[in-house]
């Protein structure tokens, strides 16, 4: 299936991935980050159990240094 | 009022330090958590962005600044409306935990003045959301009453525009949103050097916050050194009450028995 994550298209992922699917093949810390998928928050609790589908929208937000 | 009892309490948080400082603009995050240590602040602003996908292992702002030993106020630079600014904040407090936050919509890139409308809707919202906002404003005592009545948990003026370095322009503001304010008021941004945050304090604002006075120095370390001891010594000048301004000489010897 297709995800837009972060403005870039990843075209080529195994269908029925979890959002902790997804954090896990993009070897992603799992602390101190955040999840939206189609302008709607994923809370962590739903890592396992949310499933994404094809063409969802995801952004994935960390800190980083600012004023 | 001894000044080692003497706390800045932010909705409920009880902080030692008056200087919050921001993480930006740093050469590393090493130089960031060093300047951090030297200047005895226990908040950091930090900003909300997307994950680098294609370098998951570059280095973490939390492996230099720990968010357990220094409280992380999630800021919402960069935002130009309230919807981007909630959606940002939102974001922030499910990655952080928090409910403490900064928010900062500005309008044009030039000179990064806050929007104050927009600012109001995005406190609004927020607060509605359950969130403790700290909100960057502009120097006007008016649009800084309407924010404090709104529930905002700290009223944060600009001394200047952003990263500019010139000092406390409108003294006279700053003094009338002290006055008329209860909740804690922090000179966020535009201080330039070490007087400039004493200034702040003097005219009885609780905190000063600064990223690019310290950030750009040419040692950052010293000059976060300078700005712990600049909000101590504005602050306790301000506990102290200066003396009046007079317009003639006053002899400090006694002029009674000379000789």
């Amino acid at each position: 299936m297709k995800l837009i994550i972060n403005g870039e298209t990843y075209a080529e992922l195994k269908a029925d991935m979890s959002v902790l699917d997804l954090l896990t093949y993009l070897n992603l810390p799992k602390a101190k980050i955040a999840v939206e998928c189609n302008k709607e928050i994923v809370p962590k609790s739903g890592y396992k159990t949310v499933l994404l589908r094809d063409g969802d929208v995801l952004e994935i937000i960390t800190f980083i240094g600012g004023g | 009022m001894a000044t080692d009892t003497d706390r800045l309490v932010i909705a409920g948080h009880e902080f030692s330090s008056r200087l919050i400082i921001g993480t930006g603009k740093y050469e590393t995050y090493q130089q960031n958590a060093d300047a951090l240590a030297a200047s005895g602040a226990e908040i950091v602003t930090v900003a909300v962005r997307r994950v680098n996908l294609t370098n998951p292992n570059e280095p973490l702002l939390v492996d230099f600044i720990d968010p357990k030993k220094t409280v992380y106020l999630p800021n919402t630079a960069g935002c130009f409306t309230g919807e981007d600014a909630v959606r940002t904040l939102r974001l922030a407090r499910e990655a952080g935990g928090w409910d403490l936050v900064k928010l900062e919509v500005l309008s044009d890139p030039k000179h990064l003045y806050p929007d104050m409308e927009e600012t109001m809707r995005a406190a609004k919202l927020l607060i509605a959301d359950g969130f403790e906002v700290m909100v960057y404003c502009s120097d006007d005592p008016v649009f800084a009453r309407k924010l404090e009545d709104l529930g905002c948990a700290a009223i944060m003026p600009l001394g200047a525009p952003i990263g500019s370095g010139l000092g406390i322009q409108n003294q006279v503001n700053i003094r009338l949103i002290v006055e008329q304010t209860s909740v804690p008021v922090i000179v966020d941004a535009g201080v330039g050097t070490a007087s400039d945050a004493a200034i702040a304090m003097e005219l009885g604002c609780d905190g000063v916050l600064m990223n690019t006075a310290i950030a750009e120095a040419k040692d950052p370390i010293l000059m976060a050194k300078a700005m712990k001891h600049a909000v101590k010594a504005g602050r306790q000048a301000y506990l102290a009450g200066r003396m009046p301004r007079k317009k003639y000489a006053d002899p400090s010897s006694p002029l009674a028995g000379l000789i």
